[in-house]
């Protein structure tokens, strides 16, 4: 069954919030990972480690890069 | 020395408090930071040694969630002793390029290490984070710091086990002497209380056994001592040149006026017998400071409570003090707050620091029938210091055959 994208995103803003302590109204689809939001490439690794455990997906490593806005992650995340 | 260096500022967290006044007030008291470990794992490994000084304020409680994600606990209680220290010095106006950081660790960061190698073989490598190398680095208490405060003088780190931070602030006179350097921020940390090193320490037989009465483990100089207490926490002290801290108006706690280090090359862990190299150490730091042995009037020893490292530091001192050795007052403070390992020669160069400032001595606790082989003139009750500036030296000795002493000084304008 698909995941619900309000779902992935509230639980990947969860995620955000608990590595970097960035408020989790403000992971929203538009927001760039690291122009916005100031998330570097350590944290990033950790957030798609914990969003694949949440999730039950796989992220590979050559994806990561592909996901600059928070909404390319929670796409992903549905999608796969 | 050419260039006069001074304490302006002073942070700790220890197992008798979260920072300094309440861990000086608590050592004056005669209270002891040791107690039982209640976690879940003394009892799964059937660890021989149930009791530690454990910090008294857990760093989470001080620092942020995510500051504490990205920094081993031995990072966490290095930051926190810095601010601290920092804050007290009234947070310095320096240029970055003239700040320095001489911040120590016995072991580094154990904790994630082992925690990391535990994922590795439970869920596999992706699941090992990438914040682990720089968490599990020796050097990342002291790039903590120097991050916090932005020092971009140099960021270094003595390892050099129980005898590191006293290194580290001996270090740090080099690098004042330098003249390329106002100020550095001195001290060491340590986080080992995990069942990995204390299971090791164990093994050698280094660690007290009195798991039914753990504040009276820790008994430097008794007859009954059988081993020392492991601690955990952080000192750092705020080191300046006389002139940029009068420049500023700064606060001053006391001098710095010597240090030095020395190695037995004698044997890997036990003190050589004849004391030649902690002699050669306390010799050397007060030739810096320009004293005479007949000067020295309060000694913070190392005192870890084991039945032949006390005798071995009683026989290094005899050597260099002589007949004057019965007109000093030692005090062995790690009786009250345990072996901080890296961590212990800066709170003890604190204590000592607050001895002259304050002008009183610690006590030793514990001290109920004094080792007949040992005839020092031990403080087991906070003894006031008169008016006259004087000087006190503080010793650490490590695994390794490491001897490091320093020297401090009432500051006379």
């Amino acid at each position: 069954m698909a995941l619900d994208q309000n779902e992935v995103l509230a639980g990947l803003a969860e995620i955000v919030n608990e590595e970097t302590g960035i408020a989790a109204e403000k992971v929203q689809m538009d927001k760039s990972f690291t122009d916005d939001l100031d998330i570097d490439s350590i944290s990033m690794m950790t957030i798609v480690v914990n969003a694949e455990d949440k999730f039950g997906v796989k992220i590979p490593d050559e994806e990561v890069k592909n996901l600059i806005t928070v909404g390319d992650a929670v796409n992903f995340i549905v999608n796969a | 020395m050419t260039q006069r260096i001074v304490v302006t500022g002073i942070g700790a967290t220890t197992p008798l408090g979260g920072d300094v006044k309440s861990t000086w007030q608590a050592l004056l008291a005669g209270e002891s930071g040791i107690s039982t470990l209640e976690q879940e794992w003394v009892a799964r490994f059937e660890i021989p040694v149930t009791f530690a000084g454990q910090a008294k304020v857990p760093a989470a409680e001080v620092l942020t969630p995510q500051e504490c994600k990205r920094l081993d606990p031995s990072s966490q209680f290095a930051l926190v002793a810095g601010r601290e220290a920092w804050a007290d010095a009234g947070a310095p106006e320096v240029a970055p390029e003239r700040l320095a950081v001489e911040f120590a660790t016995g072991i580094g960061g154990v904790w994630t290490l082992l925690d990391a190698y535990d994922t590795l073989r439970e869920k596999g490598p992706r699941r090992v984070m990438p914040m682990t190398v720089p968490m599990l680095m020796p050097n990342g208490p002291a790039a903590a710091i120097g991050m916090d405060i932005a020092a971009r003088g140099g960021v270094r780190t003595a390892v050099s086990a129980c005898a590191s931070s006293t290194e580290a602030i001996a270090n740090a006179i080099t690098r004042l002497q330098s003249g390329d350097i106002d100020i550095v921020v001195a001290g060491g940390a340590e986080a080992a209380i995990h069942p990995m090193p204390i299971a090791a320490f164990a093994s050698m037989h280094a660690l007290s056994r009195r798991n039914d009465d753990p504040a009276t483990a820790s008994r430097p100089y008794d007859t009954t001592r059988d081993g020392f207490v492991m601690g955990e926490g952080a000192g750092a002290v705020v080191l300046e040149t006389l002139e940029h801290a009068q420049k500023r108006g700064a606060k001053i706690y006391a001098e710095l006026v010597g240090g030095a280090v020395t190695s037995d090359a004698h044997h890997i862990t036990a003190p050589d017998p004849e004391g030649t190299g902690a002699a050669r150490a306390v010799l050397a730091a007060l030739k810096q400071a320009g004293a005479k042995t007949t000067d020295v009037v309060h000694i913070n020893a190392h005192a870890t409570s084991t039945p032949v490292g006390d005798i071995a530091e009683y026989t290094a001192l005899k050597r260099v003090f002589g007949d004057h050795l019965d007109n000093i007052a030692i005090s062995a403070t790690k009786s009250s707050t345990g072996h901080l390992l890296g961590g212990a020669g800066a709170i003890e160069a604190i204590f000592t620091i607050l001895a002259l400032s304050e002008r009183v001595l610690p006590p030793t606790i514990n001290l109920n029938d004094q080792d007949p082989a040992i005839p020092l003139d031990v403080v087991t009750s906070p003894r006031e210091l008169g008016d006259a500036p004087v000087l006190a030296i503080s010793n650490s000795f490590g695994f390794g055959g490491h001897n490091a002493v320093v020297a401090f000084k009432t500051y006379v304008a």
